[in-house]
Formats: structure tokens, sequence, C-alpha cells
């Protein structure tokens, strides 16, 4: 602050023309949350309105609908109730493909990462595995698990499954050996070292692998809702789009994408909950 | 009774191999306190970690207690030069780790963390995290967690350096009273040689890296022996410039 006073003043002429723009990007990094929140919500709101207004105009309205129409077809949905037995249904397959694939991901990280010799010997199984495109698995669970909730749910875990257990096994090998070594000198169990060094110090990678991949655990559930299912949110978009109902089709992804930021919120609570540790004032 | 007998090690990164401890022999007598001197980079931390039996010598061997030292030795305390804090925990469940790790209750451990916080003069500091403490004082946690730890051997390796001068003779009055009631087998490492005068029986010099043995030397002050005032004795003086001289030409041979 001082410094920009004396620097306006020694150099006068020369810092004129270039005060304002400087004075004014500093003011833009500085916005407030309750500003920024209200500049988001106007972005959206022109983003809206200009597709109301080219609806009709330059693109035909069966492409893309208008809001308004979407917003109609989604207020139905929640009169008439129809649409929660399908958010629901969606929901309980990402939740459950989710714990399914990040308890398999952080088991196999953990494992593998205190074992360098299964780690070399399994590597060139598990990056093949992640070559795979999982959707190409969907017939194999449909085959094994039926048009139930299990393929689906197989689905999501299949995708989540390797994104865990990558960050969980960097976590772990990222371990500071120095403070296995503190705990090894005060006689400290196998188990110990695992709970009380190993865990906690892969703790954030173990959250940016469960944050990468939640996103992940809803697009498999849609897939498989998509492929072969008679409830949630991907059959509503297969039924809509057959049905030639757009609306329809923009409805159910908006309740998918308000669905995906719920659960980013809800991972970010639990990670700062568990790591007020880091939150230090400078 | 600890034994460095031939101690050397070699460490090697792809194929170029780094001398960096040789052909040492020490012994450390129970109870005693000895102090290591030598220049930074010389080894001495090396030595230490072999002592504790985290690192494995490339020749020779560590005894302890008539045994050769394979794994970790556990009788060992290691305050090392890094402080090695838990982060994400609060400097009380830093200290109080070795109690919890032997299945000490809650309660029990904390309270006999409190008083050993306390002892390093610490208390108000108990659900700070590592990240808001100063070097001396995460120093100081380090001793405290160590100490309740209850090692019959203390190894510390710089333990007082980025203490001030007065802090650092509370700890040497600390250490001095600790050792009086326990009695403790110690190896300190230190750059500071009115330190090493003021707590050791003996000093062992090392030379320049590789680290080997330059010479060591006694000290006769008799004990207990008061921090304060054992620096201002006729007898501290005469050691300390007899170490001194014996030091500059130690030194000064090396780099003509
Ligand atoms: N784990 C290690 N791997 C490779 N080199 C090391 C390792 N530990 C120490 N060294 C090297 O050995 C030498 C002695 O280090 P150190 O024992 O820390 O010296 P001092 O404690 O006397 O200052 C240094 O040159 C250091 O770079
Ligand atoms: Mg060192």
């Amino acid at each position: 602050m001082n410094s920009d006073h004396l620097l306006d003043r020694v150099d006068q002429p020369a810092e004129t023309a270039n005060a304002k723009p400087r004075r004014r990007r500093r003011r833009l990094e500085e916005v407030g949350t309750p500003v920024m929140l209200l500049l988001q919500a106007a972005v959206g709101v022109a983003f809206l309105v200009l597709w109301q207004l080219l609806s009709g105009r330059l693109i035909s309205e069966f492409l893309i609908s208008t809001p308004l129409a979407i917003l109609g077809r989604l207020w139905g949905w929640i009169v008439a109730g129809s649409i929660f037995p399908h958010l629901w249904a969606t929901v309980e397959a990402t939740l459950l493909g989710f714990a399914i694939g990040s308890v398999l991901g952080v088991l196999g990280g953990v494992w593998l990462g205190l074992s360098p010799f299964l780690s070399r010997l399994l590597n060139p199984y598990i990056w093949a595995f992640n070559a795979l495109p999982k959707v190409a698995l969907a017939p194999l669970f449909i085959l094994w698990l039926g048009l139930g909730i299990g393929s689906k749910v197989a689905l999501a875990a299949a995708l989540v499954v390797f994104l865990v257990f990558v960050n969980t096994f960097a976590g772990v090998r990222e371990v500071d050996n120095d403070l296995v070594d503190v705990l090894r000198l005060m006689k400290a169990t196998r188990r110990q070292i695992l709970a009380k060094v190993v865990l906690p110090s892969a703790t954030s990678w173990i959250f940016t692998g469960l944050k990468t991949a939640l996103p992940y655990a809803l697009i498999g559930t849609i897939m498989g809702e998509m492929i072969a299912s008679s409830r949630g949110l991907g059959y509503l978009i297969q039924r809509s789009g057959s049905e030639f109902d757009t609306a329809g089709v923009f409805a159910a992804l908006t309740v998918i994408a308000a669905l995906a930021v719920v659960f980013n919120e809800a991972v970010n609570l639990v990670q700062s909950r568990l790591e007020g540790w880091k939150v230090v004032s400078r | 009774m600890i034994e460095l007998q031939d101690i050397g090690k070699t460490f090697s990164k792809g194929a170029q191999t780094f001398r960096a401890v040789q052909n040492v022999n020490v012994r450390v007598d129970p109870q005693s306190v000895v102090a290591f001197i030598g220049p930074s980079g010389c080894g001495k931390s090396t030595l230490l970690n072999m002592i504790a039996g985290l690192y494995p010598p490339s020749e020779g061997r560590v005894r302890y207690n008539g045994r050769t030292v394979g794994d970790v030795n556990t009788d060992v305390g290691y305050m090392t030069q890094k402080d090695n804090l838990l982060p994400w925990r609060a400097v009380l469940d830093n200290v109080a780790l070795p109690l919890e790790l032997a299945g000490w209750p809650p309660a029990k451990r904390y309270d006999a963390a409190r008083a050993m916080l306390a002892h390093v003069g610490l208390d108000g500091f108990e659900q700070k995290f590592s990240s808001e403490l100063s070097g001396g004082m995460r120093k100081r946690v380090c001793l405290a967690r160590m100490l309740l730890h209850g090692p019959q051997v203390l190894l510390l390796d710089e333990p007082f350096a980025a203490l001030d001068p007065q802090l650092r003779i509370a700890m040497h009055d600390l250490l001095l009273k600790l050792w009086a009631e326990n009695r403790q087998t110690i190896i300190l490492v230190t750059h500071d040689l009115m330190e090493a005068i003021t707590l050791a029986d003996r000093i062992v010099v090392f030379s320049k890296r590789p680290a080997r043995v330059a010479f060591e030397g006694i000290v006769d002050l008799p004990r207990p022996r008061d921090v304060d005032s054992i620096r201002f004795t006729s007898r501290f003086h005469e050691i300390y410039t007899a170490f001194w001289e014996r030091l500059r030409q130690e030194y000064d041979e090396v780099t003509p």
C-alpha cells in the first residue's frame, strides 16, 4: 500500500497512464464472497436469458428447448412426484457404487503402497484395467448382476476404484519415512504405524481421489441406467430422448448437475472437518 | 554400553558411491554423556542413524549392551536434527504419542504430557500445531516427546542450535537435572564447544567427510554441574582452551 503511494508520487507522469488498469485489476481480485455470488448468478441469468431469446428465433426450439419449458417440465415432475423415484434410484446407486469403489480403492492403494514387491508385480495389470473403457464392461455386469441396481452399482464402482486407488497409492508412497522411524523407535507395531502415520498423512491424497471419483460414480450410474434400466435419471434421459422431449432431457440433466454439486460440497465438508490442522492463517 | 566397531558408511546413488563415514571406533560407557563435534556434513547424523539402528552400516558393526544392533533399537530416544512432529496432531497429542503407543488411557497420558510440556517451558501451547510453533519450540516438543518414551539412551542431534542463549542454558540445566535423576547414556551432537564442555564427560571430534575420529578428550568437571556458573570456572576455561587449540590444529591441517 505505502510503496504504491510512494511510486504514484515519484513517477507521476508515467504512472498516471498505468495506475488505473492496475487498480481496477486489484479490485477485481479482492471481490468478496457475496459480491462474487451475485456476479455468478448474473452470469447464469444472462446465459438463460440469451438461451430463451435465441431459441425459436436462431435455433429451432425442438433442438434446444427453452429454459422456461425446462423449468415447467421440472416443476411438473416435482408436483406430480414422478421425479423422486428416479432421483432416489440414481442417488442410491451412485452412493453405493462410490462407497464400494472407494473402499476397494483405498484398501488396494494402502496394500500395494506398503508393498513395493506387489505393486511392481501387479503394475501392468492395473494399467491394463485402467485403459479399458468401463462402459464396455456394462454387458458383462448386466450378464452377471441382471438389470437391477447391481449392474449400475458395479459400473459406478469400476469407474471409482481406479481413481481412488491411484491417489491413495501415491499418498502412501509419499509418507515421510522419518515420521515412520520416529514411531518405530517408540516400539510401534505395524498397525499403529499404519493408523497413526500412514493413513493420516495420506488423507489429503485420498480425498483428492474421492473428490475426483465422485462425479465418475454419478457418470457410471447414469450410463448404467441409460443402457439397461427402468428407473433413475439416466433412464429418464433415455426415455425423454426417445420421445423427442428435449425439455425433458434438459430437465433431467439439470437434476444431475445439481446432484453433482451437492455431492461435491458434502465431500468438501467432510474433508475440512478431517483436515482442520491445515487451516492456519498466515 | 554402545560400541561402534570399525564403522563405515557408503551411500550409493545409481553408479555413484559416496563415503560418509570411515573406520570409526567409539565406545560410549553406560550413563555417560559424550559429545560429538565435527564439521557440517561430515557424517555425524549418519552415525547417529546407525546407532539407532535406522541405517545399517556398510562396514563394521554397532553393538549395544553386547549385542549387534540389527533392527531399530527401541531403547534409544532419538531427537533428530529435523523436528519430526506429526503435523496433523496438536502439541499435546504429539507429546503423548509414546504413551498412546504403549496403550495408556487418554486422561493419564495427557496428564503426563502436560507435566512434561511444563518442564520444557511450553505450558499453554498444548493445542497448537507444529506449523504454529517456532523452530526452538518444536525442538522442545520433540524433547518432551522423547523423554516421555523413557529411553535409556538419548541421541541428541544438534538439539539446542535453534534456541536463544538463555533458553539454551535453561535446556542444559533441564538436561543435567534429568540425567542426574535417570542416568541415561547420552550422545550429543553439537557445534558449540561451550555446550559440549558444559554437558559432556567426553568429547569426540570428527574429521571432515568421511568422518573419522580425529581426537577425543575427557571433560573432568565434577558433577553435579551448575550451568550458570560452571562456564566461569578456571578449569572450564583450561579445558576450553585446550580443545580449541586442538580443533584449530585439526581443521587448519585440512584446509591450509
Ligand atoms: N540417506 C542419505 N543418502 C545419501 N546421502 C546421505 C544420506 N544421509 C546423509 N547423506 C550424506 O552424507 C553426508 C553426511 O551427512 P550427515 O551425517 O547428515 O552430516 P552431519 O550430520 O555431520 O552434518 C552428507 O554429505 C550427506 O549429503
Ligand atoms: Mg547432522
